[in-house]
């Protein structure tokens, strides 16, 4: 399904567009400047996944909650995470949103919700839950959202976490994003043909849905009914987006050099870019023409250098700082 | 006035005690609200405190676990209890990965105050995989605090002060102590954390140990007493962070060290005292340190194969005597026992 462009507010759909264009320009901005050497952690880039980043974001208010893992940058920045402190996080300096002691693989903004995203694979699943049983606990209308890849679906952990959440009818948006690759294996050396999340998901209790996480406009519609059922205290919902990582799994490189991603499913994604197929029905609509559309890269470019300058300009933690706060 | 609970009781205590005084305590685990009530530790809870605070589970350790550091997050202070220390292994994972970082890796952002309580025993064919005692696992976590109390009135002031520290806490009981009698306070009783006692004094021998080996130690040591023996026994309680002040100044005073662990000998909390303590203090000691442990071989189910398994007070008392050139009279110790030698009294009849 193409969601319908006119569906949404102008106002709206240019949210969405600002969202997905900014978490793009920070990730490209991130893999042009890595090979300076003063990003030294381990960084998972999600170019060619913002649009599930930006869809869900947008849907969520700030006071839910959201959990990821350690592609997180878009969906920390969808949720309206700090960017300087991230950048600054990335650079290991004190102002970082972890004060230097996570990098880019542990965000956190508890001032817009989002908890905290962690490196190992279903490792933030039921803590997402278990925020989720928080809000139950306190009577909110909360939502708490897991953020994941098909590869966590491959962890004991998972099923695990939806049973509790459809056990306790709990208030938990499971979002999948299925880009195809754990790393460099595919999925069809993990999980059998023909399977299907959704079913096992649907199976487990939850409603479960499929869409195309390249379209930004249909993730948002798809998340915004899925965030409004689970206000009314209907219980979990799993959403799935199929999608595509456009670099190699962690690094600031192209790596089709290597050969595992079949060229022609390669060509063929890089092709359904979410920005730019965005962008063109926007055109096409004339909700934005070619000049806003300039204004706002630089624009945004601008905000991000800025940022870079900030992460830069900051201070690194006193190497002593290491030793603190092993216990709260 | 004396007070005499037992150690079940006392936790029993302690965890309505601690859900009365603050309504975000809640409580969870398999078979947390069946007739049992975990040893009795749990009964009355779910009655008292509805369905939503004190709740069974499905079998996931690992998820239930995570589930209650998200919670955890959010201001909800989670009591996990497990059966057997060997059922929580699946949730590693999340305890070691999430729990104990949670707070240093967000730079102070968020902490993590769960308490998992986790049984552990010996004897009555509990075998290689119900008996297993592996605080020394959980010690070498930066970031987790360990608790292992030995007296009811312990077991109730740790416990609620556990449950009220902003950090994951791994609180294991022995199955062995869950009868034992004792004096138990009243009302919110607390015992503050990382702080040892001193169970008995004496002059000549430090023995540092921990949960039932503090009772085979306080065993070893009245005996010791009638033989001109003076035996200071320091019961750890806390084990991480551990009380190193009280240790170090016991054997400055004492110069001799023994340390009963529960755990097996290598890699174990004995050897991480006795290395401390040889580090700080090996000038001044009169004799080389020495621990009592369990072998390093996984724990056998016969109680046949038991009969030489695990340590008791004479093995403390023999150590102690040949540490001081003196006769300990361990037979004599050895012989005042009566029945099975694997349970711990006459109370216990199985099955586990």
């Amino acid at each position: 399904m193409i969601a319908d462009p006119q569906q949404h507010g102008v106002e709206q759909r240019k949210a969405l567009l600002y969202c997905m264009m900014r978490i793009r320009c920070v990730e490209e901005t991130i893999a042009a400047r890595y090979a300076d050497q003063k990003m030294r952690c381990p960084t998972h880039l999600c170019t060619g996944q913002e649009g599930v980043s930006a869809g869900v974001g947008c849907a969520l208010r700030s006071d839910d909650f959201a959990v990821s893992g350690h592609r997180a940058h878009g969906h920390y920045l969808g949720k309206g995470g700090d960017l300087r402190a991230m950048l600054a996080e990335i650079h290991g300096k004190v102002t970082g949103c972890c004060r230097g002691k996570g990098g880019s693989m542990h965000l956190v903004d508890r001032s817009v919700g989002f908890v905290g995203s962690t490196a190992i694979v279903g490792g933030t699943i039921p803590i997402g839950v278990g925020l989720g049983l928080s809000i139950q606990l306190r009577g909110t209308d909360q939502v708490s959202c897991v953020f994941f890849g098909e590869g966590a679906t491959e962890e004991g952990v998972f099923y695990e976490a939806v049973n509790f959440a459809v056990l306790r009818n709990l208030p938990v948006l499971f979002v999948c994003e299925n880009n195809l690759y754990s790393v460099y294996s595919p999925l069809a050396v993990r999980q059998p043909e023909g399977r299907s999340l959704c079913g096992i998901a649907g199976e487990m209790g939850m409603r479960a849905e499929r869409g195309y996480g390249n379209d930004v406009l249909e993730v948002y519609a798809k998340a915004q009914q899925a965030i409004l059922s689970i206000r009314e205290g209907t219980g979990p919902v799993f959403l799935e987006f199929a999608t595509y990582r456009h670099r190699e799994h962690c690094g600031p490189n192209l790596d089709d050099d290597l050969g595992y991603q079949p060229e022609d499913e390669r060509q063929l994604w890089l092709g359904r870019d979410p920005i730019s197929r965005f962008q063109r029905s926007l055109l096409v609509a004339k909700t934005i023409t070619d000049r806003d559309l300039d204004a706002m890269a630089v624009a945004l470019q601008r905000d991000v250098d800025e940022a870079f300058e900030f992460a830069e300009a900051s201070s690194f933690p006193e190497p002593t700082d290491a030793y603190e706060g092993v216990y709260a | 006035m004396s007070r005499v609970r037992t150690y079940a009781q006392a936790v029993n205590e302690g965890l309505h005690q601690a859900m009365e005084t603050d309504q975000d305590v809640i409580c969870y685990g398999l078979g947390t609200p069946d007739p049992k009530g975990v040893f009795g530790t749990t009964l009355g809870l779910q009655e008292r405190f509805g369905v939503q605070r004190v709740f069974d589970m499905p079998c996931s350790e690992n998820g239930m676990t995570g589930v209650a550091i998200g919670a955890a997050l959010n201001g909800i202070r989670p009591v996990v209890t497990h059966q057997r220390v060997d059922f929580f292994l699946l949730a590693m994972d999340q305890l070691v990965n999430n729990a104990a970082k949670w707070h240093y890796m967000f730079g102070g952002q968020g902490s993590v105050p769960i308490t998992i309580r986790l049984i552990i025993g010996r004897g009555w064919g509990q075998g290689p995989t119900h008996s297993q005692h592996l605080q020394a696992w959980f010690a070498h976590i930066p970031g987790l605090k360990v608790v292992m109390p030995t007296t009811p009135a312990d077991a109730k002031g740790l416990l609620i002060s556990s449950i009220f520290d902003d950090n994951p806490v791994v609180f294991l009981e022995h199955r062995w102590l869950h009868n034992a009698q004792g004096d138990v306070p009243e009302g919110d009783h607390r015992v503050p954390l990382g702080e040892a006692a001193t169970a008995r004094t004496g002059d000549d021998v430090s023995i540092v140990a921990m949960s039932h080996m503090t009772v085979e130690a306080i065993r070893a040591s009245d005996h010791l007493k009638a033989q001109g023996i003076g035996c200071e026994v320091i019961d750890l309680r806390t084990i991480s962070p551990l009380d190193w002040a009280t240790v170090l100044a016991s054997v400055r005073r004492t110069g001799r060290l023994l340390v009963a662990d529960t755990g097996s000998r290598s890699g174990g909390v004995g050897g991480e005292v006795v290395a401390r303590v040889a580090e700080e203090l090996g000038d001044v000691m009169k004799c080389r340190p020495r621990r009592i442990a369990l072998p390093d071989c996984p724990t056998p189910t016969s109680s046949a194969l038991t009969l030489g398994f695990y340590p008791r007070a004479a093995e403390i008392a023999q150590a102690v005597g040949s540490m001081l050139g003196l006769p300990s009279g361990a037979d004599a110790l050895e012989a005042q026992r009566s029945g099975p030698h694997d349970v711990p009294g006459e109370w216990f009849r199985g099955p586990f």
